[in-house]
């Protein structure tokens, strides 16, 4: 692997150059750690300065695409506690991963790789082989030299069947126990006898060997295999950062006022908890003492980080952002709000396990059909005197001249034509079936916060302050990574104002920024109390009076409000017209607020919309759908909607939900429009129907070449046009897709 | 037709050395961080050990 080569070379380099640590005895441990908010490569070179400064540290190696972070270190200098909080305190959230079960879908992604790979070379080279033969056929080849060449095919491809046909035998092994029908039956059926026909008459010195087919088969339905496993356990992964939120220390206070480090699991409801700034809550509780800002995104979606103070609830796996607040214990482990979701999204994914796809709808139907038919022929056969062994190899003839190539790759072929055409245009389909119930899809419902809005704040009223104001107020705000300074920054931005950043910013947690003004005084930027402007003086009805960020000058001057608001998506209304115009029903399901689910209801033209809505409120509604007989579309972002993205027909999220939300969906929204819906559903229904188109051609192929495999007509050169032609036609029928011009 | 007889095992030998050349990039995993890799190139940082002797660091 790439990190251990690297951590030796690592401590090779520190202990020749004599760090403080280079005598250490000790066997240097390893950790693996999630990191949430590693985002771009420039945040993988921080981490890794970071931590190659931390003492005791003797590698790191931080994986952007996994957004992990493999550290080696000296136990005796340093441990996984202190490093999670250096790497805090350089501003990234990190988390403990348990190392035993990382590497187990990073093996089968590398396995699947490797027999693609042997596949491949194989296919190439035995195509090399047949094209000659081939040729041979209509020319003058040699007997000797076209049995050479068949010996020398099957010394191929008779290893690499055994070792890349593994997961397709497996599979069907695995259903054939549990007396089903899949495709990977028929598929590993011909893959056998055409193999074994292959090497029988190879021995025999005939010319009915198809190796190619069976070695190219196996090439192309890994690849599909392949990107199949490597979507999947890129969610997987995300999947278990997030596990890894909810593992950790936290310190605990006894009655007596003596505290105590201990694991998150091993909470109990009562406790007393501690938080600090910057630390994760590990349980669902009451606020005893203090006041924080809590980010709440993992949970909510919401960007802005919510006030609490005592009496509050906060809930398991939000961070408090500001000043150290106590927490009283009401639920802890596995009772939080946090693992409730994910057991609802458990439950839902188990149902969703119960889906028939359509290709084995179609293997369930094919099979029976073509194993009789292979049966009636050899019985017909040795009725008619053939003698059994002539009778076997018709029989065989049949069952590989229908040989499932065409059926196999009719739906893959399409998946892969649809997934690239929505990858270029901004979707990423995460599931594999994903495809197939969105296109059965009749309804609609999103989410409102992170949704139909783009979940970040922005400045709504940059017209009625100046630029002198606003720049002084984006040099001060360049300096936070609050979600309302970040606001103002964006906006500095877009009216074209050079930010000059502002030294010697002091940041008060929960209120604001301030900074020494140059002719003595102080210009702040923070909460109304935070700039000393008294609210109630007088501007009750001002829209000011609702404000929630002010900036006040250092000489004295007239305070400047900034209004915000979470803006819907530019093409939220749009896109819900264009929608409902097509026939779909269009659904709003939000957990805020009645008022303001209402008015962005409003706004974009949802008649049923519902406020206030819990994670189990939102299942159950779907469910109320469902029992209306309809098909649905979930589309939402945040924690609370996941376990309905999961229980969903379908589901959808943009790419700037939690992470959790987006393993749940069956496809990401990238960018800021949501138009990349109705092309998703357009591209659905497409691929059923060319899946569809697909199946007919295999089925028309089939009844003109199974009557002549019957009859024992068809001779070697018949079948190889025969068969790759199908699979060219259908493959070919299925690129069309990456072109075609999609209405709903 | 002599000429098949090192044509073909060259033809095979090239493929081969290919194949073991992706399956060693594999096993060494150079698949591993794609996203990261493409940043590494632009990173022409001095050895972690160099940087420390300068002013910390850098954001």
């Amino acid at each position: 692997m790439a990190f251990a080569v690297d951590m030796d070379a690592g401590t090779a380099e520190r202990t020749a150059t004599g760090g403080p640590y280079a005598r250490s005895p000790a066997k240097p441990e390893s950790a693996v750690l999630a990191i949430e908010n590693m985002n771009c490569g420039g945040c993988m070179r921080k981490i890794e300065r970071v931590l190659g400064d931390a003492p005791g540290i003797a590698s790191v190696r931080a994986n952007l695409s996994a957004k992990r972070v493999t550290v080696a270190f000296d136990p005796q200098h340093t441990g996984t506690e202190t490093i999670i909080q250096t790497l805090g305190e350089a501003g990234f959230r990190a988390a403990d991963l348990a190392y035993d079960n990382l590497n187990d879908s990073d093996r089968a992604d590398r396995d699947l790789l490797r027999r693609l790979a042997v596949a491949g070379f194989a296919a190439a080279n035995i195509m090399l082989l047949s094209v000659s033969v081939w040729a041979g056929l209509a020319s003058d080849m040699d007997a000797e030299i076209q049995s050479l060449f068949h010996w020398l095919s099957a010394l191929i491809a008779l290893p690499t069947v055994a070792y890349s046909g593994q997961p397709f035998f497996r599979s069907a092994a695995t259903a054939l126990k549990a007396w089903r029908l899949n495709m990977d039956v028929p598929i590993s059926l011909a893959l056998l006898l055409a193999t074994g026909m292959s090497l029988v008459q190879t021995i025999r010195g005939t010319e009915h060997v198809y190796f190619d087919a069976s070695v190219s088969l196996v090439f192309f339905l890994l690849i599909g295999r392949y990107l199949d496993q490597s979507l999947r356990s890129r969610a997987k992964g995300a999947a278990q950062n997030l596990i890894g939120m909810k593992s950790g220390w936290a310190t605990v206070v006894a009655d007596d006022g003596t505290t105590e480090r201990m694991p998150a699991r091993a909470l109990l409801p009562g406790m007393r908890v501690l938080v600090a700034a910057g630390e994760r809550i590990f349980v669902d509780g009451v606020i005893q003492s203090g006041k924080a800002d809590i980010d709440e995104q993992l949970i909510t979606g919401e960007s802005v980080p919510r006030s609490a103070a005592d009496g509050d609830r906060v809930f398991a796996g939000t961070v408090c952002l500001t000043a150290p607040i106590e927490v009283k214990a009401t639920a802890a482990d596995n009772d939080t709000l946090l693992s409730e979701i994910t057991r609802l999204m458990e439950t839902a994914e188990q149902n969703k396990g119960r889906y028939v796809r359509l290709a084995d709808k179609a293997a369930a139907f094919y099979a029976p059909v073509v194993h009789t038919l292979g049966l009636v022929t050899f019985l017909g056969w040795m009725w008619v005197g053939a003698g059994w062994e002539a009778a076997l190899i018709t029989a065989i003839s049949v069952l590989i001249i229908t040989c499932p190539c065409a059926l196999a790759l009719a739906v893959p072929a399409v998946q892969v034509a649809a997934t690239s055409r929505l990858f270029n245009r901004g979707v990423i389909m995460t599931a594999a079936d994903g495809l197939e119930r969105l296109s059965e899809i009749d309804t609609i419902v999103f989410d409102k916060t992170g949704t139909l809005t783009r979940g970040m704040p922005e400045l709504t009223n940059g017209d009625e302050i100046s630029e002198g104001t606003l720049s002084a107020a984006a040099a001060l705000a360049n300096k936070s990574r609050h979600p309302y300074a970040q606001a103002v920054v964006r906006a500095a931005e877009a009216r074209g104002l050079r930010i000059v950043p502002a030294d010697e910013v002091f940041e008060a947690p929960g209120a604001g920024l301030s900074r020494r003004g140059s002719g003595g005084g102080e210009e702040r930027l923070g909460s109304a109390d935070w700039c000393g402007i008294d609210l109630d003086s007088g501007m009750a009805d001002d829209a000011r009076a609702t404000a929630s960020l002010w900036y006040r000058p250092a000489g004295g001057g007239a305070a400047a409000a900034f209004l915000f608001v979470d803006a819907l998506r530019a093409d939220a209304a749009d896109t819900v017209a264009a929608l409902r115009s097509a026939g779909f029903g269009v659904v709003l399901l939000s957990g805020d607020q009645e008022a303001a689910v209402k008015s962005a209801a409003e706004t974009v033209g949802i008649q049923d919309w519902f406020a206030r809505q819990r994670p189990d409120k939102k299942i159950h509604q779907l469910k109320r759908l469902e029992a209306e007989g309809r098909c649905v579309l979930m589309v939402g972002d945040g924690l609370n909607d996941a376990p309905a993205l999961a229980a969903a027909h379908a589901s959808m999220s943009p790419a700037s939900a939690v992470e959790v939300s987006q393993i749940a969906s069956d496809g990401i929204i990238q960018g800021q429009r949501l138009a990349p819906v109705i092309e998703t559903i357009a591209v659905a229904r497409r691929t059923r129907r060319m899946s569809l188109q697909n199946f007919a051609i295999a089925a028309a192929y089939n009844a003109i070449c199974i009557p002549l495999a019957m009859a024992g007509f068809v001779t070697p050169l018949i079948a190889a046009i025969a068969m790759s032609a199908s699979s060219i036609v259908v493959t070919a029928n299925a690129l069309r897709l990456t072109t075609a011009k999609l209405e709903l | 037709m002599t000429a098949l007889a090192w044509l073909i095992p060259a033809a095979l030998v090239l493929g081969l050395l290919g194949l073991v050349a992706f399956l060693w990039a594999l096993r060494t995993g150079q698949f591993e961080d794609l996203d990261g890799a493409a940043y590494r190139i632009l990173d022409d940082d001095e050895p972690p050990d160099e940087v420390r002797d300068r002013d910390g660091p850098q954001q």
